[in-house]
């Protein structure tokens, strides 16, 4: 556990030293925030014109109209955010060579992997948390469940431990940057997208894909509902990602 | 105490290292010498258990490098040919890093990074980026982390690459004030910097075993390159000198290999200069000996010799 803490250390120092991190979370802030705009603007003028006639006023409501979609638009920024965060972790060390010092020190592979794992986690949530000025906004305007928004949050950011698991993944399996970025990119897309291909499967295939797919799990925890099914989903998925980025880095000593 | 077995690495059908086996005695310090491409990082590699053996074993200190990976990374420094710094941290935060990984207890860091920064002159850049250093202190920075947690057994991939005279001379008083405390091995392919650091040396090339050499061998070897060879009459030249062994005179090149250590050169070169033989170059021992191991079969490589 120690070790973990040292890795990760390590790699938050070289986080918030590189342009990366902060100009990631400005991408983040303005994509999100023009989505978030959106949504609200939406909203008034929905408003304005529901409240013509009181019969439909009562189905105005904050967390339907603007949190869900919101919160799903943010999920599909974090398909392009995270795999540009998570990109260097592992194939940095292989080209600059500095894995050399890494696995010739007493430090255990799953140490490395789990440190870098944390560090990315904690700098994905800062960032996450940098988004909360959007929900506050509306609070101090109108009155949302407040419910719902925290397991929103919860599914964001287990989203998004999986999405760096798949991420550290990638970059276990080459040493250049920029090929990680895709590999993580197409996959996270590709799982992304299986409810899609699952509405046009066969009945057999549609509960399979929709339950792999990370945007069905998501829009209960987007309700309000915590199941646990959904959370043992997540990890489940994060856990297969850590595992093989820590397959593939042992088995690449062995070629 | 390094022991290695016949040690054998392929790289798909390439051919890395073929059926090396050689000792170094604890408190050492051996060369690992060869031509580019010749297998001596490969071997160093697995030394360090960065590369697991395709076959054969590696004991250091009795600890085999397969059954007890833990155990022998805590026992070896390694400084890697290219040297693994972040260049986003200091200096500081690079050699603290280094320590906590190679497990030095936490109440131990600072003494700990404080004497190789003055083992090693890093005071100046001390807090600087990596990234900001200059070459000399990059690599001395390099050894400052294999040196760390004080290993019984270093291994040194170039140590001496790419800096300048003074910087060169500077990295090897430094690697001889290892001697004694730890076990060294360092690859190089400047020969002058084996024969005058090293105790013995490995010449490996094409990834075989060429040659296992200590310094009493070859310190009994003087190769003097000449013009010409008239002048010189072979039994005379015997007579003359009573502590040779053997001579082997060519038409640019005069071998002679001593019963013991070359004591002074002098009356020899007195004596070829007295008969007129134009000398070009003294080659003591190593040198000699490594051209002639290592063209023996075949082409004859780029000798890289540099002098410091």
């Amino acid at each position: 556990m120690k070790s973990v803490w040292i890795v990760a250390k390590k790699e938050l120092k070289i986080f918030l030293f590189s342009p990366m991190a902060y100009i990631l979370s400005a991408f983040f802030l303005l994509i999100s925030g023009f989505f978030f705009y959106n949504m609200v603007t939406w909203f008034s003028s929905q408003s304005a014109r529901m409240m013509q006639n009181p019969a439909y006023a009562n189905q105005l409501n904050l967390n339907k109209m603007v949190f869900e979609p919101y919160f799903n638009n943010v999920a599909i920024i974090l398909i392009f955010l995270i795999p540009l965060l998570t990109m260097k972790l592992l194939s940095d060390e292989k080209k600059m060579r500095t894995d050399e010092l890494l696995l010739t020190s007493p430090l255990k592979m799953s140490s490395i992997i789990m440190g870098k794992y944390l560090a990315a986690l904690i700098i994905y949530a800062l960032i996450l948390m940098l988004s909360v000025t959007h929900a506050l906004f509306i609070f101090l305007h109108g009155n949302p469940q407040i419910i719902p928004l925290l397991t929103a949050y919860l599914g964001l950011f287990l989203i998004g431990a999986v999405f760096i698991a798949i991420g550290i993944f990638a970059s276990s399996l080459t040493e250049n940057q920029m090929i990680a970025a895709m590999i993580s990119f197409s996959t996270i897309l590709l799982i992304w997208v299986l409810s899609w291909i699952g509405e046009g499967a066969g009945p057999e295939w549609k509960g399979i894909l929709s339950y792999l797919s990370f945007f069905s799990h998501f829009q209960n925890l987007l309700k309000g509902v915590v199941d646990t099914k959904d959370l043992v989903y997540y990890l489940s998925f994060a856990f297969t990602g850590l595992y093989l980025a820590y397959t593939v880095s042992e088995f690449r000593k062995w070629r | 105490m390094i022991e290695v077995e016949n040690l054998s690495k392929y790289f798909g059908h390439v051919r890395a290292v073929d059926n090396i086996s050689f000792e170094v005695e604890r408190g050492k310090i051996w060369g690992f010498l060869g031509p580019n491409g010749a297998g001596k990082t490969t071997t160093m590699r697995i030394l360090t258990g960065y590369l697991p053996p395709g076959s054969g074993t590696v004991r250091l200190n009795g600890l085999e490098v397969t059954v007890e990976p833990e155990k022998v990374k805590r026992l070896v420094g390694y400084l890697p040919e290219i040297v693994p710094v972040y260049p986003e941290l200091t200096v500081r935060e690079y050699l603290r890093f280094v320590a906590e990984i190679s497990g030095i207890e936490k109440k131990k860091i600072s003494s700990a990074v404080n004497r190789v920064v003055e083992r090693t002159h890093l005071e100046a850049v001390f807090p600087r980026l990596v990234k900001n250093i200059s070459r000399g202190y990059r690599q001395r920075l390099g050894i400052a982390q294999a040196i760390i947690h004080e290993p019984a057994i270093l291994i040194l991939d170039e140590p001496t690459m790419g800096l300048d005279p003074a910087q060169i001379v500077e990295i090897r008083e430094m690697i001889k004030s290892f001697r004694d405390s730890a076990t060294v091995i360092l690859s190089s392919h400047i020969l002058p910097e084996i024969s005058q650091v090293c105790d013995g040396a490995v010449v490996i090339k094409q990834g075989r075993l060429k040659a296992v050499m200590t310094r009493e061998e070859w310190s009994k070897n003087l190769e003097i390159m000449i013009t010409s060879r008239e002048g010189i009459d072979r039994n005379d030249f015997l007579r003359r000198f009573p502590g040779i062994k053997r001579l082997q005179l060519s038409r640019n090149s005069l071998m002679l290999e001593f019963k013991d250590m070359v004591a002074d050169i002098n009356p020899i070169l007195h004596y070829l200069i007295q008969r007129e033989v134009g000398i070009r170059e003294v080659k003591a021992g190593l040198e000699g000996l490594y051209m002639n191991i290592i063209s023996k079969d075949g082409t004859r490589p780029d000798p890289c010799r540099r002098e410091a």
